[in-house]
């Protein structure tokens, strides 16, 4: 009797638990069905489920000319941004990664604090700074902006392959004579490439969705996708926008595949 | 760079290839920082005069304050809701075979990626007087009327909950998978029941991860711009599109500065409670 009593106590546990699983689930996925499926509406508005389906939304898109300068500018930085993050950061890492000496815990927590600090008052004080030594905004400061808060990724990404390291395999190369730079190239960086590109890929993905850096360090000369999307989705629910977000969900589905084979991305993040 | 004084050890790197990034941090992190802080010292925007007026200002404003309260409740709200459909995400995970881990992780994975603006976008679909809820319960004839979903708190929350639910499910999953699957089996052979273990056992145990998650989506949920002004709209005020609104509209920036410096403030005191507690939970996980 009360074996049963036992079976049933744990059957309803796990019922509990795996509905609000399923249901998270489906919450965290829903949304993005959502937009790709009103993106193909044959319709006007963002009605669900649509009236009828159509590509004319995505025509709609190959002549939205601002949206294509917008997006060329984020690419752009974003490619700049996660350049100049992963030297910067690689080299970061590896001096921080070993180390347990003070310094190396108050760089390293210096190196992640505009993880949790509020991006936007950052965005704010490198604007004030900016204008107060006379350098306008530009592809430039925008870069510099993206940079202090994509270097990050790249630096624990990085710690994290270096940490997973076995030390003996630098030994032995420098027992068996090579140099530092060439157990550097031939066994270091092989066996932490895969952390490097999945930082920067991350890197490179925040950087493109930026706003609120871009928010203050940007111009009409340098208008940048994110922000664009928002001004149009403050202005007029726009059929365009869910074609532009359909393509975007798309492209970030297929670049998470490729960085899954190349990287093993989803291990990466959970250990 | 100096190599001489780095160790001979030759499985780390001299401290001299942190100085690029560090003189970077130095010059594009913490002077524009510390100006900010300069310039919320001052009582009139050309930065003049020295005074604590901007501070005044906004303690003594019960506008001001209410923005930041409600800038807190909404961090907290989010929060909560994270971590009671994250940690059955994680829970789950650690049940099913390698294929489907693959699968759960890529699900919680893809809205981090996905542009925020786009998963956004998405809730105003779903939210709107048109959106999916108001169709469905239409046609199913339980209201006449469409619900006003979108700018409102609870729109808020559960626009916010789904943008940052990747940042507290991620820590969660790493935390259950360093738990011994052992003392879940000795806590039931010795006469526990599901409930009791999950709660005595796996949920103080994982408590590292539940306080990494909790501090990520926090601090997330408070700043992000984006969402809250979205599906909040123009009556609902927090703090980031206050400090937006001060600075770019009005351009007052020493009081956007001092929006920013207490704002910042705000978030350290929350994450340096949150680390506390994870360094206490340690403690007791060890024992």
């Amino acid at each position: 009797m009360s074996d049963r009593r036992r079976t049933l106590e744990a059957l309803s546990f796990e019922l509990v638990m795996t509905v609000i699983a399923v249901i998270a689930l489906i919450i965290i996925i829903a949304p993005s069905l959502v937009v790709l499926i009103v993106s193909f509406t044959s319709g006007f508005s963002l009605r669900f489920p649509p009236p009828g389906y159509s590509l004319r939304w995505y025509a709609e898109l190959w002549n939205a000319w601002q949206l294509h300068f917008a997006a060329k500018n984020s690419m752009i930085v974003a490619l700049w941004a996660t350049g100049l993050s992963v030297v910067l950061g690689v080299a970061a890492a590896l001096a921080i990664s070993r180390s347990r000496s003070l310094s190396a815990r108050l760089l390293d927590s210096l190196f992640m604090s505009p993880l949790v600090l509020p991006a936007l008052a950052f965005g704010l004080a490198a604007l004030m700074l900016f204008s107060l030594v006379g350098l306008p905004v530009s592809p430039l400061t925008l870069v510099i902006g993206h940079t202090v808060v994509c270097v990050p990724y790249v630096v624990r990404n990085t710690v994290a392959a270096l940490a997973q390291l076995e030390p003996t395999l630098l030994e032995s190369s420098a027992v068996l004579g090579a140099s530092r730079l060439y157990t550097f190239r031939r066994i270091v960086l092989p066996l932490i490439r895969p952390g490097i590109i999945a930082g920067a890929f991350i890197a490179f993905m925040s950087s493109f969705d930026n706003v609120p850096v871009s928010l203050f360090l940007r111009d009409a000369a340098t208008d940048m996708l994110p922000i664009r999307m928002w001004q149009d989705l403050e202005g007029k629910l726009d059929v365009t926008i869910a074609a532009l977000s359909g393509v975007l969900i798309i492209a970030t589905v297929a670049l998470v595949a490729v960085m899954e084979r190349v990287t093993g991305l989803s291990r990466r993040l959970t250990n | 760079m100096g190599a001489a004084p780095a160790s001979r050890d030759v499985t780390s790197y001299g401290m001299g290839l942190a100085a690029p990034l560090a003189l970077f941090f130095l010059l594009f992190f913490v002077a524009p920082l510390l100006q900010l802080f300069w310039l919320s010292l001052h009582n009139d925007t050309a930065g003049l005069h020295w005074g604590l007026g901007q501070y005044l200002h906004f303690l003594t404003d019960p506008f001001s304050l209410g923005v930041l309260g409600s800038t807190l409740l909404l961090g907290a709200e989010v929060t909560a809701l994270c971590l009671v459909l994250g940690f059955p995400i994680a829970w789950l995970y650690q049940r099913v075979g390698p294929k489907l881990q693959t699968i759960i992780i890529l699900i919680v994975l893809l809205p981090l990626l996905t542009s925020v603006v786009v998963r956004t976008f998405a809730w105003i679909v779903i939210l709107g007087r048109q959106g999916i809820i108001n169709a469905t319960l239409q046609s199913l004839g339980i209201i006449d009327t469409p619900l006003k979903l979108l700018y409102t708190q609870f729109g808020v929350v559960i626009a916010l909950a789904q943008v940052q639910m990747p940042l507290m499910t991620l820590p969660l999953i790493t935390a259950l998978g360093r738990i011994d699957a052992n003392l879940d089996d000795a806590s039931c052979s010795l006469g526990a029941g599901s409930w009791r273990t999950f709660f005595r056992i796996v949920l103080p145990l994982s408590l590292p991860g539940v306080i990494a998650g909790c501090t990520l989506t926090y601090a997330a949920a408070i700043t992000a711009f984006i969402t809250q002004s979205l599906v909040g709209g123009g009556q609902m005020l927090f703090m980031p599109m206050y400090l937006y609104q001060q600075a770019s509209t009005l351009q007052n920036w020493p009081f956007a500065a001092a929006i920013s410096i207490i704002f910042l403030l705000a978030v350290l005191a929350v994450v340096s409670v949150f680390t506390t507690l994870g360094r206490l939970s340690r403690g007791y996980g060890g024992a």
